[in-house]
């Protein structure tokens, strides 16, 4: 008998099952049909700006920093602005998503370099998917347009999220999700990002900027 | 140490454990930093416990049907272009991670935390092979360069005050300058980034655990709060995942609702920094990420928990509160526990995993005091199968013989209601008297392990027996207070 076989054959002995049973098969269809949300928390039930201002507000309790934009026509010079205020070079890490490589970069000094990173950056731009207002919580899925390596390497993560994607809670997250992706389906990755990179292992303090990027910028681009 | 455990050792290495200086020290850190963090952050969402039911339920309910979500779970995978590979041993899991590493010609593999890696013993089945295992976590990095087993399921190298960190780091990392400043603990940090950075690079595989592995789309989530694990598996052409079979939960929805109480628990954060959730390999216009994807799932003698009394243990999301919040764990740190899972729910999965006979020491490690069940996210019912694994070790006549007479003795008594109210109440009269005037005893015949320790106080009055009957006499409500 396969491992396979046989771990599944010991798993049925042990519940008293053969694996076979109808009722069974019913519920876990059932179940993975209609993907129950489950309780729900309360905090972030609320009208669309309040949910951004939580959103906003939360993510700087995880020691994210926050501007909103006007529009993404203003993104090239927050980003300026960011680069500038932490006296960093105007150089950016730039995946090829069409509502930020189309932007008139050219009005900044910011010389662009494209494609994933090679953990050479100090700073890398990429657009999320979501934010979630519960926790702060950004929302990053893996492409050619805001590749992964983005979010990881570059010691300064900026990340644009458009107000129109927040959302109150992560089960509204899942649902827009599945309408853009089809149901069942995902990107290679999807990233929650709560704050900068930290890490509590010398003597339970925490430390921020551990593997990943030491500060965080969202730029929240309004409706 | 997680290949040749000490846990029938554990009454020696508690005592080594009591009069370690370093270790005593350390171990203030957990009971100052993370019980106060917990309460704070849970006190702040009224659904807490309320969500405790919930990821108790949905973990019951996965548990339930587990064979059909395996099976749903492969076939999501294999859709998406990932392998599942299944073992039934810790050895036979090697050697499908050693097959992988070979067929891609691996030199050097990075790795995520993951507990089931030290499970198995796959750094000491690399090192064989020469192929180096590079620890990522940063205190599973620090312990790698102990060559020591972590003391803690989520913080690895709690054991451990930063001047030893210091001290590691200087042997290790001869390449820098050896005047440089170490004394404070960003730099420690600092250092092991740039000593790290250039090995997340340069690694041919990338090895994660996962915290969960979602039936419904064949995804694999790992939660960490440093990125390692994110650089461990985008950086590497072959990403492999190695999970424990119980680790299934059915939905994105499901895992959202056990999320919510997991950081929350364990670290006492809101939600980790990064939770990833990954689902199968690189996509053809992806510019970065693994090329290979592969799950190795698990078993190790778990599928033959369900429908046993340690079916609960099997929910354990594997937070670390029960650890945090034992005192004995306190007391005595995670190393003697002598192997991977310790405090409640090691003393609980390890007899499980390696047998009554070489582990049965652990579920005596308790003062019942119930503080794990307490804070366990997912309501497992630790003390009561601690107290089953005591009943197997009387049993099958494996607890010491002094015990054994012991409890036999107090059992004698404790049958005969009446005798035992005589013997105890002459027993309060004696010692009361003899210990009248200090108060207290610094020594007693067959008690020194409580008198080494501390004083033994000197009765004053009665049994308690004796005082409860007179007050349920005296007050109206049957000794309860109104």
């Amino acid at each position: 008998m396969s491992a396979r076989e046989e771990i599944l054959s010991t798993i049925r002995r042990s519940l008293g099952v053969t694996g076979q049973e109808k009722p069974r098969l019913d519920t876990i269809n059932e179940r993975i049909a209609s993907a129950p949300r489950g309780l729900t928390v309360a905090r972030g039930q609320l009208p669309h700006a309040g949910q951004v201002a939580l959103f906003k507000e939360q993510a700087e309790a995880t020691l994210a920093s926050v501007v909103d934009v006007d529009s993404y026509q203003d993104v090239p010079a927050a980003v300026a602005d960011y680069l500038r205020q932490n006296n960093l070079p105007a150089q950016l890490r730039i995946g090829s998503d069409p509502r930020m490589a189309g932007l008139d970069w050219g009005k900044t000094a910011i010389e662009l370099s494209h494609g994933p990173s090679d953990g050479h950056d100090l700073a890398g731009l990429n657009h999320a998917f979501a934010g979630v207002a519960e926790t702060g919580t950004l929302v990053m899925t893996a492409s050619a347009d805001n590749p992964t390596t983005i979010n990881f390497l570059p010691d300064h993560a900026l990340v644009v999220v458009s107000a129109k994607d927040i959302t109150g809670d992560y089960e509204t997250m899942w649902s827009n999700l599945r309408a853009q992706y089809g149901k069942g389906q995902m990107p290679r990755v999807v990233n929650w990002v709560t704050g900068p990179s930290r890490s509590g292992d010398i003597e339970q303090v925490i430390l921020l900027g551990a593997h990943g990027p030491r500060r965080v910028h969202i730029m929240v681009v309004k409706d | 140490m997680s290949a040749h455990p000490t846990t029938s050792r554990f009454i020696d290495n508690a005592t080594e454990a009591l009069a370690d200086p370093q270790l005593q020290r350390a171990m203030t850190n957990v009971r100052s930093g993370f019980i106060d963090k917990r309460a704070a952050v849970a006190a702040k969402l009224p659904e807490f416990e309320a969500l405790r039911d919930s990821a108790r339920d949905i973990k019951n309910h996965a548990l339930a049907h587990l064979d059909l979500y395996l099976e749903r779970y492969e076939a999501n995978v294999t859709a998406s272009g990932g392998h599942v590979h299944w073992a039934r041993t810790a050895e036979e899991a090697r050697k499908i991670i050693l097959g992988i590493c070979h067929d891609v010609g691996a030199k050097t593999v990075t790795k995520g935390k993951s507990m089931i890696s030290e499970e198995i013993a796959l750094n000491a089945a690399l090192d064989a092979a020469n192929i180096v295992p590079v620890e990522t976590d940063l205190g599973e990095y620090i312990i790698q360069l102990r060559d020591e087993a972590p003391s803690h399921i989520i913080a690895p190298a709690v054991h451990l005050n930063a001047t030893q960190v210091e001290s590691d780091f200087r042997r290790v990392h001869t390449h820098l300058d050896a005047d440089r400043d170490l004394s404070e603990p960003v730099q420690l940090l600092t250092e092991a980034r740039q000593v790290l950075r250039s090995k997340f690079l340069a690694a041919d595989v990338g090895i994660t655990g996962a915290n969960f592995l979602v039936a419904e789309t064949g995804s694999s989530i790992i939660v960490t709060n440093e990125g390692n694990g994110d650089l461990t598996q985008t950086l590497p052409k072959t990403h492999i995942v190695i999970a424990s079979l119980e680790k299934i939960v059915p939905t994105l929805e499901d895992v959202s609702q056990i999320l919510r109480v997991l950081a929350r628990s364990a670290t006492g954060q809101e939600m980790s920094v990064y939770t990833t959730f990954s689902t199968g390999p690189r996509r053809a216009a992806d510019l970065d990420g693994p090329e290979n994807y592969h799950v190795v799932i698990l078993d190790n003698g778990r599928s033959s928990m369900l429908g046993t009394a340690f079916q609960d243990m099997l929910r354990c999301i594997r937070c670390g509160a029960c650890m945090n919040h034992c005192p004995v764990y306190h007391a005595v740190g995670g190393h003697a526990y002598g192997w991977v899972y310790p405090g409640p729910m090691g003393a609980v999965l390890t007899p499980t995993l390696l047998g009554v006979d070489k582990a049965g020491h652990l579920p005596n490690a308790s003062t019942f005091c119930g503080r794990c069940e307490s804070v366990c996210p997912v309501r497992i019912p630790l003390p009561k199968m601690m107290r089953h694994w005591r009943e197997a070790e009387f049993e099958r006549h494996l607890s010491p013989a002094t015990m054994r007479s012991g409890i036999k003795f107090w059992a004698f008594f404790a049958k005969r209601p009446a005798l035992y109210r005589f013997a105890t109440s002459l027993m309060m009269n004696v010692m009361g008297w003899m210990g009248r005037d200090k108060g207290r005893f610094s020594s007693l015949p067959l008690a020194s392990g409580w008198t080494d320790y501390r004083d033994f106080p000197a009765p004053q009055g009665g049994t308690f027996q004796s005082r409860y009957e007179a007050r349920r006499k005296s007050t109206p409500n049957n000794g309860r207070a109104a």
